[in-house]
């Protein structure tokens, strides 16, 4: 059976870093499929205007599209180029409750994920997404520093 | 010295003319305005608001026939869709939660942000100086008819924004236009009716007009009211070329950041004003019976008011839909944005509009007015004394915007204060909330296009110019009268579209019941 590893991204150097990690993991394991997941970060809960809903839809489909081609797809092209089986999937959300669902769908064995780049007044309050990920997560999660 | 010393004083005499000559000269420039205002709005007001024939032979009193079209059309969608703002309150709540969102949507407009949306266009200085108005001259028992106004125009929401939803127009690059016009001429072609095409017109013509009204001029008029009223009089055309100036920006400019922050600003004030109220009313607790006592002995008899109970009762039903906006259309535009598979849910999450902006905001306003004493009263007869302008005499001599003010300021003296600011700013945010409407039914009658959509930015930015330097009589006026003609028009269509609606609900509550619209676990 194809053991699954979901690696999370986040558009930086240290999204590289867990995802060479990563790399490092599925080639140890062997049969292994690498799930690349970059989430932009979108709450239902905020505060828009009319014209910023009417534009919405085309706003989402323009900020997945270009989280494709400028994260996932050098990502996917990295991870082939190591021989590895890979998939790319881009979300919006609140990132640590996507990345665990994603997980929980996909029957995957781990996650990876860098620690946070987050920094600030915010993430000191709310907690930083790696740190509500290693809380909340269902499956074994590894922090790349 | 001396020469310097005169060569001062008489630069100061010089200037000081000067300033008054423009002082003057701004305030006939002021009157101008008005004037000109009251003429050529008059005859559609008097249109509007003209008495029911033979009401004044039988009740005593002109009923104006708008209210009763408004009331009517919320009883008559209570009653053809079985309480639905009853039966599908818990579920309503529920799908604003976001309990029946899916997931794989996320990033798309949620019911959480299409409902704050339209309530930024509706909360406001309807709830805070219409309100006010309405006490002032229908008194407490305005308060009875407002709330159940408020409580009917649930349906009505609920009827228009699930059309509203369901015949927008999607266009290839993903964006979304939608509202009456829409679903006027989509749905009386799908029915096979004919006339839609020029109920989408003239939909669009008064959605225009109320926008430029209601949605605009009486905004800048109150909120130069309420700045002038802590700064003292000046001209308010001068206010108004700062707000112009602003919404400029926003809306042609598209600085997003001045827009963001007041969306995010608005709530919190919202919800500061209801917790300032409800503060007055625990510190005032023992006085809420009482109150409630004069909101339903004025329902009925009117306690001395102008008009007496009818008089109470016309306020309320009138306020109550200038507040709120249930059977007008406008939320419609609002609602249309959420890329729902089910467009009813969209009604479900509309018809919590009302019940928020009028029950509830509404309903604050008039008990602290209320409580906090501020209409005079005969103590011998316990009737209200009316003043020869026709509103109750009130404590400080003021009405509006201002009445409310005292009110809070009686409990919490630096309240005023942060009335002003939230006065100011849901001013704003209505501003920006109906030019986006009143943009719709623009490009809807002359096209999308950039030059043309500028053509409606500017004007509407005159407008508020105009609103903030005319006397709030005509200006209040012009603007029930425009956004009720939307409702007129409205409303006619969705007694022939809400067979639709029906069919709609009845398939959506099967499926509920089956199970096949399932809960999401997050």
């Amino acid at each position: 059976m194809t053991t699954k590893l979901v690696v999370g991204l986040d558009g930086h150097e240290s999204g590289k870093r867990a995802m060479a990690h990563a790399v490092k993991l599925a080639k140890l394991i062997g049969e292994c499929e690498v799930l690349a997941v970059y989430v932009i970060e979108w709450s239902p809960y905020s505060f828009q205007t009319a014209e910023e809903n009417a534009q919405r839809h085309k706003r989402r489909e323009e900020e997945t599209g270009l989280a494709k081609s400028r994260i996932i797809e050098p990502a996917l092209a990295e991870l082939k180029q190591a021989g590895l089986s890979a998939r790319g999937i881009v979300k919006h959300g609140d990132v640590a409750d996507t990345i665990n669902r994603i997980a929980k769908e996909e029957g995957a064995e781990q996650i990876v994920v860098c620690r946070s780049s987050e920094g600030g007044i915010a993430s000191r309050i709310f907690g930083s997404s790696t740190s509500n990920l290693v809380m909340g997560a269902s499956v074994p999660v590894t922090v790349v520093s | 010295m001396r020469a310097f010393h005169t060569f001062l004083l008489g630069l100061m005499a010089v200037l000081g003319t000067v300033t008054t000559a423009i002082a003057q000269e701004a305030q006939t420039l002021d009157q101008m305005v008005n004037e000109k205002f009251a003429e050529f709005t008059g005859p559609f007001v008097s249109l509007i608001f003209s008495p029911l024939p033979y009401s004044k032979a039988l009740l005593g009193y002109d009923f104006p026939w708008i209210v009763l079209w408004l009331v009517v059309a919320a009883t008559i969608f209570t009653v053809y869709f079985a309480l639905v703002q009853v039966r599908f309150f818990g579920h309503s709540i529920a799908l604003v939660s976001g309990k029946y969102s899916d997931p794989n949507d996320a990033g798309e407009v949620s019911h959480f942000q299409a409902l704050t949306t339209a309530l930024s266009g509706t909360v406001g200085l309807g709830n805070i100086a219409g309100v006010a108005v309405a006490i002032g001259i229908g008194g407490p028992g305005a308060t009875f008819w407002m709330i159940l106004a408020g409580l009917l125009g649930m349906a009505s929401k609920f009827t228009e924004c699930t059309l509203g939803v369901k015949y927008r127009n999607e266009y290839p690059d993903g964006t979304v236009s939608g509202g009456p016009m829409y679903y006027m001429s989509k749905g009386f072609k799908e029915k096979g009716l004919p006339g839609g095409g020029i109920l989408a017109v003239l939909f669009s013509i008064f959605c225009i007009l109320g926008a430029l009204g209601g949605g605009n001029m009486f905004q800048a008029n109150q909120a130069h009211a309420q700045i002038a009223g802590i700064t003292g009089d000046y001209p308010g055309w001068i206010t108004g070329i700062v707000f112009a100036a602003v919404v400029f920006a926003v809306i042609v400019g598209g600085i997003k950041s001045i827009a963001n922050v007041t969306e995010k600003v608005v709530p919190f004030m919202g919800v500061l004003y209801v917790g300032a109220a409800v503060v007055i009313l625990i510190l005032n607790a023992d006085k809420i019976g009482w109150a409630f006592g004069q909101i339903f002995e004025g329902a009925f008899t009117g306690l001395g008011v102008a008009g007496g109970f009818v008089g109470a009762l016309i306020q309320g039903f009138k306020r109550a839909a200038f507040s709120n906006e249930a059977g007008v259309g406008s939320a419609a535009i609002a609602h249309s944005a959420v890329r729902t598979k089910e467009p009813i849910t969209e009604g479900f999450v509309s018809l919590l509009e009302p019940l928020i902006d009028t029950v509830i905001i509404c309903t604050m306003t008039a008990l602290v007015i209320i409580i906090t004493g501020q209409l005079i009263s005969d103590p011998e007869t316990g009737l209200y004394i009316v003043g020869e302008s026709g509103s109750i005499n009130t404590v400080g001599d003021v009405s509006g915007v201002a009445l409310t003010s005292a009110a809070f300021g009686a409990s919490i003296s630096w309240f005023p204060y942060v009335l002003a600011i939230a006065v100011i700013l849901f001013a704003f945010s209505t501003m920006i909330s109906w030019s986006y409407y009143g943009l719709k039914a623009w490009t809807y009658l002359f096209g999308e296009g950039k030059t043309k959509e500028l053509i409606f930015k500017l004007i509407f930015c005159v407008f508020i110019v105009i609103g903030a330097a005319a006397n709030l009589g005509p200006v209040i006026d012009f603007s029930d009268a425009a956004i009720f003609a939307m409702a007129v028009v409205n409303i006619f269509a969705l007694y022939f579209l809400m067979g639709i609606v029906k069919d709609e609900l009845a398939s959506y509550s099967a499926r509920l019941k089956s199970g096949e619209i399932k809960r999401y676990e997050h």
